[in-house]
C-alpha cells in the first residue's frame, strides 16, 4: 500500500496524478477462505480489518452484493458518541469513539473524525430527568460528560431558538463525540484490509450457506460456492433475510430511515445537536450541507426510501429549532433500511449453527461503532469466543430477558 | 451603458415596464418578464460567480433549473436567500443579488489560489492528507469547513409565511410545453379534474423559445389559445411557477409553489410566500421536456460559455443577444437553429460541428445564412479567464481522441455548446420506473414504471414537436380514461411542418492540445463542484468504478443541480474508461426533491404558534390568571406551582405540600389519559392487559392496574372503574395515553379480533377537579349536598354518579396523595364553573390549589410511583415491590410469560427502595448515582440511581426513591453517591413510605 500523505499528493501531481495505485484490488472470489465476512458495509469491511490486522488471520473474504458501502454505511448522518445509559452499550460505543480518536492514522485514510461536541437537549422536567440520570451514568463510566444550562446552550449555538414551543431547560454534552465522513470508513477499512490481503469481492450476492450437521462449510454466491469454516455474517437490514437462508429467525424488524441534507451554505452550526422533544437532530457537514434526520417510518419495509410524512414532521422541528433555516433549501432526501431489535441494542452472537456469527441490529444507530464493532467481532470470530465487550450482545438474551433497553430509558410516559 | 445586449425589439419581456435591481452593488435595468440571468446578460454582465472547489469564475451557463454556476446570494437580512439560480429568478423593482462564494469580490477573489493550486487538490486530495499531526485536523477542518459551503444562510427569523395544500385529481400533467400542454387538452376536455404544473412563470416550455409553427400559428399563439382554453374550464387547475417535487408511492406527489417571489418582498405576510401542494393523483402524466448536454471540452467553465439552447431562449424569449461573435460548438442539429436565430439577431456565428459531415435541410439554411461550418471539428480551447476573447478550434481525428490538424483562433465572446439531449427522467425515476438506454439517442429513457404514470413528448425521448404533439394528447386521452372518464380521446392532430433531427456524434471528452490533465486546461464535467474529465479517469484508476462511488469520491452530480447537466457525461466517460457500455456503468438513483425546496414551504402552517399546538385543559385560564407557572408533559400545559408573590419554586412546592396536607388541595387533573372501553368482551381485555384480576369488579367500584409490554416490563399505571355492566373507564398516565390507546387497538385489532369490546379516547371529553385532604368531604358536602359523602356508603376505591355543583358529575374515591381524596368529572365544557365552585366552597377551609411539583412530593411521600419516572421500561412488578398486583390465578396477561424468563425472574435486580439522606436538608439531584466504592475519579462501579428526589415538608426532610441492585435486600444499608460537583453524600436505603405508613388517611 502506498501512504498517503501531503508529500505524494505533491510528487503525484507532478506525473499528474497518473501513478496514483487502486485503493483496493478487484479479485475474483478464490475456492476457499479462512473466514468470509458476508456485506461490505463500515461493519463488515472493520471486521476483516482486523482480523488480518489483529488476528493474524489474512485468507479473509469480504462479499459484497452491491458496492462497498452502498448499505446504510453509505446513507447516514455519521452522528459518532458514546454517551449511552447502560454500561453494556457504554463499553462497547466507548471502545469504539476510542478507535475513532486514532483511525485516521490507523488506516492512512482521512476519515475525517471531527470531535465538534453533541449536545442532547432537554425540553421538560422528563427530559432533564433522562439526562440527569444518563451524564451520571456516563461519568461514572469515565466517559466526558457535562450539563449545560440553557444560556450555555445559546452560547455553543447561537441560532438556536432556545425560548420555543418547547423551551430548552438544559443540555447534556460530550465533547467528544461529533461525526465523521462515511464513505471514508468504508473506503479506508477497505484499502487498508485489501492491503493485509483481505479479498473484496464486490457485485457478489450470498444466495445461501452450505450448513454439514449444524456446522457452516461455506456460502453459496451469485459467482460460485466458497469454502470456509467460519462465516460471519455483517448485512444491517437484510440480516433476518441471512438468518432465513441458515435456517433460524433473527429478531429483528427492518424499518426505513429517512435523512436529508440542505444545500450547503457557510458556516452555522460547528456541534451536532439532538432532540427527543422536539423531534430532530441537525449537524452540518464539512461542505456546508446541513445534515438532517429524525426517527423511522412507522412502515416494515426492504425499500430504501421513505414516506413523506416523516419528511414532513422533520421540517416544523427544524424550523421550530432553527427559524434560520425555514428559507433554506432541502436539496437531497434519501432513506436506509435500518435492522432494528426490541431493545434497540445491537447483536453479536453465535448462533444456532456452529462457525456461523451474526454482527447486526445496529438499526439507527450503529455508524458510530465501526471500528468498536469490527474490532471485537474479529477478536470473537477468530477465538471462536465472544469477545467480553460483545457478549452482553448476543442473541441469547432475548430468550433470558437480558435486554439491553436503551429505548426503554429515555422514550417513556410521565 | 444601458442594456447594451439587448435586441431592440422581440422576446416576451414587457418593455413597457422597466425594472431596476442590483447586483454585486451595482445598478442595473431590465425589464419585467426577465429572469436575473437574462437581465445580467442584457447588461453586458457575465461573470457572476465562483465554483465550489477552486473558486474559478464562473458565469451563466443555462436558461433554467438545471443552472450549477450562476448562484446567487439573494436579498438581504431575514430575507436573504442563498444559492438561488439567477436563471430561475424572477426580476422584480428593487431585486438585489450578490455574488456568493468569492472575498473579497467576485472579481478578485482570494479564494481562486485554490486554481493555482489545482494540480494538488485532485478528486478526493483530502482523503489522503491533513492526517499529520492528527491533532491538526479540527484546524485544518476549520480552515475547510470555512473555505466550503456556497452562500450564507440568514440569522434571523423568517418574516414570510407558507402554507400547505392537500389535493386529490383525476389526472396530473407535470410540464407546461407542447406535450403537457396538449395531455392537458386532452384531459381537461374529457371532464377528467386535471392539474397542470409549470416550474416557469409561464405555459410554453420549449414553444416560448423556439418558432416553429403549429397548425400555421406561432407558437407562441397557439400556446397562448391552448392556456385560454384550459383555463375556460373549471375542472382544469393551471399552476405555473410551481415545481413538482417528489414523486411518492402510490402517486402521491408533492410541488412547490413560488406565490410572491416574483413580486419580491411582501408588506402584507397574510399571502403566503410559497405554497406547498400535496397532491394524490388518479393518473399522472409526466412531460418535463429534455435538458441539454454540454460538452466536454477543454476551459468549458468560462464565463460565456452556455448551452445552445439556453442562448436562443435568450435571444427569443429574453430578447438578448450576450455576445456579438460566437461559436456554436454542437454534434447535432438543434443547435444549428441557435446559430441561425443568433445570426438573424445580428451576430457573426461560427458553427463547430463535430460531425465530419453534417448534412441535413438546417444545415443547409446556415450555410445560406452565411454562417461558417468547421465540419469534423472541435472547440480545443478558450481564451480568456473571467470572459472569453477567442476560441480555439482544430479538425479532429476519425476516433476523436487527437486533433488531426493545426490549431486556429476565432475571435468570439461567446461560446454555446450541445451534445444532444437527455430526457428529464428525474420523476420518472423518482416513481420507481426502470430506465433505459437508447443507444440512437445516447441517453437514459424511460421504461416501465409500477405506478399509473406516462411519459410524453421530450422526457420520453421524443424529440420532434409533431411527435410531442401527439404524444401528450394520447397520453392526457388514455390517463382520463384510465381516471374514468370513458368518453376521453386524443384531440385532432396537429400539423407541423419540421426536419427529421439528423444523427449525432458522440465525442465525450473532447482532446485538446495536450493530454487529458496535463496542461493548464481543464475539462468540466459538474460544474458546480469543480469535477473534471480527469478526475473521472482519477477514480477509475484508484477503483472507484461503480457510478456510486465515482460520485462520492468525486462529488460529480452533489452540487445544488444535482447533475442535471453532468450525470450522463461522467458514466459515459467512465463507461469509456472502463471499455463498458454506459447501462453496465449503471444509472444513478435520483432522489427527491426535483429541485431544491424551501423548509419553511414544507413545514407549511405547522410553525410557530401552529407547532405542536398545546393543550390547555378547560380551566387552563384560571392557573393563567392566578399566576401558575407551566410545564409541558407531551403536548400538554399543565400548572406546576402556583407561587405567591416573592416565592420561589421550592418555597411555593413547601406551602402547597403542607396546606393540602394540613386543610384541603384541588388540582387540576384534566389531563390524565381517560379511555372509555364498552362491549360484552370488556373484562376479558382488562384481564389481557392488566396483571391484576378484573373478572369481580362490581359497578361503581375502581381497582389500580399495572400494564405491562411483552417483556414483563411496567408501560403504564391507572385506575379502570367499572361504570356499568360491561362498562369501564380506565385511565392512563397523561403521557401515555395515545400509547396505551395504540396498545389496546394493536391487540384488538391483530390478535384479538374476536373479542367484542370497543375503546374511545375520551381524556378530552372531562375536566377532572380532584379535591385531597382532611378538609376534602366538608368541601364536597358543600358542592354535592345529594350525594352520599359517607365512607360507608362511598368508600375508598368507589365512585359514584351525581350533581357537584349543579353539574353532572362522576366522582371517583381514588387518591393520588395518601389522603382524603375526590377525583370529580365532569363533562369539559363545565370544568371551569366545577372548579370555580369548588374554589369558592373551599374558601372556608383554606383550599390549596396545587400544581404537578406539589403532586410529585405528596405521591413520593407516600411511595406512589410514576411509571416512565421511578420505572423506566426494564422494571418488573416485582422489581417495583409489587407482588400483590400480579395475580397467580390467571391464566395470562401481557407479560405473563416473560416475568419468568431467567433474566426477568433472576434475585438482585434492580428494586425500588426509598433513600435518607444523611443530611435530612440535602436534596439528591435526581439521576445521581450509588456507587459501591467512592473513587478518587471514575470509573466507578455503580448500584443505583435515583429516580425521585424531593424535599418533604411533611416528613420534614428529604427524600428520595431509588432503583437499586438487590435494594429490597439491602434495607438499612448505607451507600454513596458522588456527585459531578465533587460533593459525595451518604445515604440510607429505607422502605418507600416516608408518611402515613399505615394508609390511613386515604381510607378516612
Ligand atoms: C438515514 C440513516 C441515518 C443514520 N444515522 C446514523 C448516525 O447518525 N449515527 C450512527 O451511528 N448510525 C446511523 N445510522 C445507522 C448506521 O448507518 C448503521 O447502523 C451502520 O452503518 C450499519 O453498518 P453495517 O456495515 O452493519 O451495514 P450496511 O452498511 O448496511 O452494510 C450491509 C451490507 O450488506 C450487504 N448485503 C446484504 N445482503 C447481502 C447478501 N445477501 N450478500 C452480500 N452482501 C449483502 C449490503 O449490500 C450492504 O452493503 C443511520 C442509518 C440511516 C439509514
Amino acid at each position: 500500500m502506498s501512504k498517503y500523505s501531503i508529500f505524494s499528493l505533491i510528487r503525484n501531481a507532478g506525473s499528474y496524478h497518473e501513478n496514483w495505485q487502486r485503493a483496493w484490488r478487484s479479485p475474483d472470489p478464490q475456492p476457499e477462505y479462512e473466514v468470509v465476512i458476508i456485506g461490505g458495509g463500515g461493519h463488515g469491511l472493520a471486521t476483516a480489518y482486523y482480523l488480518a490486522k489483529e488476528c493474524g488471520i489474512r485468507r479473509v473474504a469480504v462479499i459484497e452484493k452491491g458496492w462497498l458501502g452502498g448499505g446504510n454505511t453509505g446513507r447516514n448522518t455519521t452522528i459518532v458518541r458514546s454517551n449511552y445509559l447502560l454500561d453494556e452499550s457504554a463499553g462497547i460505543y466507548e471502545h469504539s469513539v476510542k478507535l475513532w480518536e486514532g483511525l485516521s492514522q490507523e488506516l492512512n485514510f482521512n476519515v475525517m473524525f471531527s470531535q465538534r461536541g453533541l449536545l442532547h437537549l432537554a425540553h421538560n422536567v422528563h427530559d432533564m430527568q433522562e439526562i440527569g440520570r444518563r451524564g451520571n451514568a456516563i461519568w461514572l463510566n469515565g466517559i466526558d460528560s457535562e450539563f449545560l444550562t440553557p444560556e450555555q446552550v445559546k452560547e455553543m449555538v447561537p441560532l438556536m431558538n432556545i425560548n420555543g414551543r418547547y423551551p430548552v431547560l438544559g443540555a447534556l454534552l460530550q465533547r467528544r463525540g461529533g461525526t465523521a465522513r462515511h464513505d471514508a470508513v468504508a473506503w479506508g477499512y477497505a484499502r487498508a484490509a485489501d492491503a493485509l490481503g483481505v479479498d473484496i469481492i464486490q457485485n457478489c450476492e450470498v444466495t445461501g450457506f452450505d450448513i454439514k450437521n449444524g456446522v457452516v462449510q461455506g456460502v453459496r454466491t451469485t459467482r460460485g460456492d466458497i469454502k470456509a469454516k467460519r462465516v460471519g455474517v455483517v448485512t444491517a437490514g437484510h440480516s433476518t433475510v441471512m438468518a432465513d437462508m441458515a435456517g433460524f429467525r433473527m429478531p429483528l424488524e427492518s424499518l426505513p430511515l429517512q435523512a436529508m441534507v440542505s444545500e450547503p451554505i457557510k458556516p452555522c452550526i460547528d456541534t451536532v445537536i439532538m432532540s427527543n422533544a422536539v423531534h430532530v437532530y441537525v449537524s452540518q457537514s464539512d461542505k456546508g450541507e446541513l445534515v438532517v434526520g429524525a426517527g423511522t417510518d412507522a412502515y416494515i419495509s426492504y425499500a430504501q426510501r421513505g414516506g413523506f410524512d416523516m419528511m414532513e414532521h422533520i421540517m416544523g422541528p427544524l424550523v421550530e429549532l432553527f427559524p434560520f433555516t425555514s428559507r433554506l433549501r432541502m436539496l437531497r432526501q434519501w432513506g436506509g433500511i435500518v435492522d432494528v431489535t426490541v431493545d434497540r441494542s445491537p447483536i453479536l452472537s453465535k448462533t444456532p449453527v456452529e462457525g456461523l456469527y451474526f454482527n447486526c441490529g445496529w438499526g439507527t444507530g450503529g455508524f458510530k461503532c465501526t471500528p468498536g464493532s469490527g474490532h471485537v467481532f474479529a477478536h470473537s470470530i477468530a477465538n471462536g469466543e465472544m469477545h467480553p465487550i460483545a457478549a452482553p450482545f448476543s442473541i441469547d438474551r432475548f430468550n433470558t430477558g437480558a435486554l439491553i433497553d436503551e429505548a426503554a430509558a429515555a422514550a417513556v410516559a410521565h | 451603458m444601458a442594456q447594451k445586449n439587448r435586441l431592440p425589439d422581440g422576446g416576451r419581456i414587457d418593455r413597457t415596464k422597466p425594472v431596476r435591481f442590483q447586483f454585486n452593488g451595482k445598478r442595473y435595468d431590465g425589464f419585467s418578464g426577465d429572469t436575473l440571468a437574462a437581465a445580467l446578460l442584457a447588461n453586458g454582465v457575465s461573470l457572476v460567480g465562483r465554483s465550489f472547489k477552486y473558486h474559478r469564475p464562473r458565469g451563466i451557463m443555462t436558461a433554467g433549473s438545471e443552472e450549477p454556476n450562476a448562484l446567487v446570494q439573494l436579498g438581504t437580512g431575514a430575507r436573504t436567500e442563498p444559492n438561488i439560480r439567477a436563471t430561475q429568478a424572477e426580476l422584480f423593482d428593487g431585486l438585489s443579488a450578490d455574488s456568493q462564494n468569492c472575498w473579497p469580490s467576485v472579481g478578485f477573489d482570494i479564494g481562486a489560489i485554490n486554481s493555482v493550486m489545482s494540480k494538488y487538490l485532485p478528486a478526493g486530495f483530502y482523503y489522503k492528507t491533513f492526517m499529520w499531526p492528527a491533532s491538526l485536523w479540527m484546524t485544518y477542518e476549520h480552515v475547510i469547513r470555512n473555505a466550503a459551503g456556497l452562500g450564507k444562510g440568514p440569522t434571523e427569523s423568517d418574516p414570510d409565511r407558507y402554507a400547505q395544500h392537500h389535493t386529490a385529481c383525476d389526472v396530473l400533467i407535470v410540464g407546461g410545453g407542447p406535450s403537457g400542454l396538449a395531455a392537458a387538452l386532452a384531459a381537461g376536455r374529457s371532464g377528467a379534474r386535471t392539474i397542470l404544473v409549470d416550474e416557469q412563470s409561464e405555459f410554453g416550455g420549449w414553444l416560448l423559445t423556439d418558432d416553429t409553427e403549429i397548425d400555421g400559428m406561432a407558437p407562441t399563439d397557439w400556446v397562448a389559445n391552448t392556456v385560454k382554453e384550459l383555463a375556460g374550464l373549471d375542472n382544469v387547475t393551471l399552476l405555473p411557477r410551481t415545481t413538482v417535487s417528489a414523486y411518492f408511492d402510490h402517486n402521491f406527489l408533492t410541488a412547490a409553489q413560488r406565490v410572491t417571489d416574483h413580486l419580491g418582498p411582501q408588506e402584507n405576510t397574510k399571502t403566503p410566500r410559497q405554497r406547498f401542494w400535496k397532491i394524490r393523483a388518479k393518473q399522472v402524466v409526466l412531460a418535463q421536456g429534455s435538458l441539454e448536454r454540454p460538452i466536454v471540452f477543454a476551459d468549458n467553465d468560462r464565463p460565456g460559455v452556455m448551452l445552445a439552447g439556453a442562448l436562443r431562449t435568450y435571444i427569443n424569449r429574453y430578447g438578448v443577444l450576450p455576445g456579438r461573435e460566437i461559436v456554436v460548438f454542437t454534434n447535432n442539429d438543434s443547435a444549428y437553429r441557435t446559430a441561425i436565430d443568433a445570426k438573424n439577431a445580428g451576430a457573426v456565428v461560427h458553427l463547430v460541428d463535430l460531425r465530419p459531415d453534417p448534412d441535413n435541410p438546417v444545415v443547409h439554411q446556415a450555410r445560406q445564412a452565411g454562417i461558417q461550418i468547421h465540419e469534423g471539428s472541435a472547440v480545443v480551447g478558450i481564451k480568456g479567464a473571467k470572459s472569453i476573447h477567442g476560441v480555439e478550434i482544430a479538425p479532429l481525428s476519425e476516433d476523436g481522441k487527437s486533433l488531426a490538424g493545426p490549431t486556429f483562433v476565432v475571435s468570439a465572446s461567446l461560446v454555446a455548446m450541445s451534445s444532444g439531449w437527455n430526457p428529464s427522467v428525474h420523476l420518472f425515476s423518482q416513481s420507481r420506473g426502470k430506465l433505459r438506454f437508447d443507444d440512437a439517442l445516447t441517453t437514459f429513457v424511460p421504461d416501465h414504471t409500477p405506478q399509473k404514470t406516462r411519459s410524453a413528448g421530450a422526457c420520453n425521448g421524443t424529440f420532434t414537436l409533431a411527435g410531442c404533439l401527439a404524444e401528450g394528447m394520447e397520453a392526457g386521452a388514455a390517463a382520463a380514461k384510465d381516471a374514468g372518464f370513458d368518453s376521453a380521446i386524443a384531440g385532432p392532430s396537429h400539423v407541423v411542418k419540421e426536419d427529421a433531427p439528423g444523427s449525432m456524434r458522440q465525442v465525450w471528452t473532447v482532446p485538446t492540445v495536450h493530454p487529458l490533465g496535463k496542461g493548464t486546461r481543464k475539462h468540466f464535467l459538474d460544474h458546480q463542484n469543480d469535477v473534471t474529465a480527469a478526475d473521472v479517469h482519477l477514480a477509475a484508476r484508484e477503483g472507484y468504478l461503480s457510478v456510486e462511488h465515482l460520485k462520492r469520491y468525486t462529488t460529480t452530480g452533489m452540487g445544488t443541480d444535482q447533475g442535471k447537466t453532468s450525470n450522463v457525461n461522467a458514466l459515459a466517460i467512465m463507461s469509456e474508461i472502463r471499455s463498458a457500455s454506459i447501462p453496465e456503468v449503471g444509472t444513478t438513483t435520483f432522489r427527491p426533491p426535483y429541485t431544491p425546496t424551501t423548509y419553511g414551504a414544507m413545514a407549511g402552517q405547522g410553525v410557530q404558534e401552529l407547532f405542536e399546538q398545546y393543550r390547555g385543559t378547560a380551566m387552563h385560564d384560571w392557573h393563567v390568571n392566578n399566576g401558575a407557572v407551566f410545564e409541558d408533559v407531551g403536548d400538554w400545559k399543565r400548572a406546576r406551582y402556583y407561587p405567591k408573590p416573592g416565592e420561589d419554586m421550592d418555597e411555593a412546592v413547601r406551602r402547597e405540600c403542607k396546606q393540602a396536607r394540613e386543610t384541603v388541595g384541588i388540582m387540576d387533573a384534566s389531563t390524565l389519559g381517560k379511555i372509555d372501553i364498552q362491549g360484552p368482551d370488556a373484562a376479558k381485555l382488562l384481564n389481557m392487559v392488566y396483571t391484576n384480576a378484573w373478572s369481580a369488579l362490581k359497578p361503581g367500584r375502581a381497582r389500580y392496574g399495572l400494564m405491562l409490554n411483552e417483556h414483563g416490563m411496567v408501560f403504564d399505571d391507572g385506575v379502570t372503574t367499572c361504570i356499568g355492566e360491561n362498562h369501564y373507564h380506565m385511565t392512563t398516565t397523561t403521557g401515555g395515553a395515545a400509547r396505551v390507546l395504540n396498545w389496546l387497538e394493536e391487540w384488538l385489532q391483530t390478535e384479538w379480533p374476536d373479542m367484542e369490546v370497543y375503546c374511545t379516547s375520551v381524556t378530552e371529553e372531562w375536566a377532572v377537579a380532584t379535591l385531597s385532604g382532611p378538609k376534602a368531604r366538608e368541601v364536597m358536602e358543600a358542592v354535592a349536598p345529594k350525594m352520599a359523602l359517607d365512607p360507608q356508603t362511598f368508600p375508598f376505591m368507589a365512585m359514584q354518579e351525581g350533581e357537584v355543583a349543579g353539574l353532572p358529575a362522576r366522582v371517583f374515591r381514588i387518591s393520588f396523595t395518601g389522603d382524603l381524596s375526590y377525583e370529580i368529572n365532569v363533562p369539559a365544557r363545565y370544568g371551569m364553573a366545577l372548579w370555580e365552585a369548588l374554589m369558592e366552597a373551599g374558601r372556608p377551609h383554606g383550599i390549596v390549589p396545587y400544581g404537578t411539583e406539589t403532586m410529585h412530593v405528596l405521591r413520593a411521600e407516600k411511595g406512589f410511583i410514576i411509571v416512565g419516572q421511578d420505572s423506566d421500561g426494564t422494571v418488573t412488578p416485582y422489581d417495583l415491590d409489587m407482588d400483590w398486583i400480579v395475580s397467580k390465578k390467571k391464566d395470562d396477561f401481557l407479560g405473563k410469560r416473560s416475568l419468568t424468563r431467567t433474566d426477568t425472574a433472576r434475585p438482585g435486580r434492580k428494586q425500588l427502595v426509598g433513600l435518607l439522606t444523611e443530611d435530612p436538608n440535602f436534596v439528591l439531584p435526581e439521576g445521581a448515582h450509588l456507587v459501591k466504592e467512592v473513587k478518587p475519579k471514575p470509573p466507578m462501579d455503580t448500584i443505583g440511581h435515583v429516580t425521585s428526589s424531593y424535599f418533604s415538608p411533611n416528613a420534614g426532610r428529604s427524600i428520595a426513591l431509588a432503583l437499586v441492585k438487590d435494594g429490597l435486600n439491602l434495607k438499612g444499608s448505607s451507600f454513596q453517591v458522588p456527585l459531578m460537583s465533587g460533593h459525595v453524600e451518604t445515604v440510607t436505603i429505607t422502605d418507600t413510605i416516608f408518611f402515613d405508613k399505615e394508609g390511613e388517611r386515604a381510607r378516612g
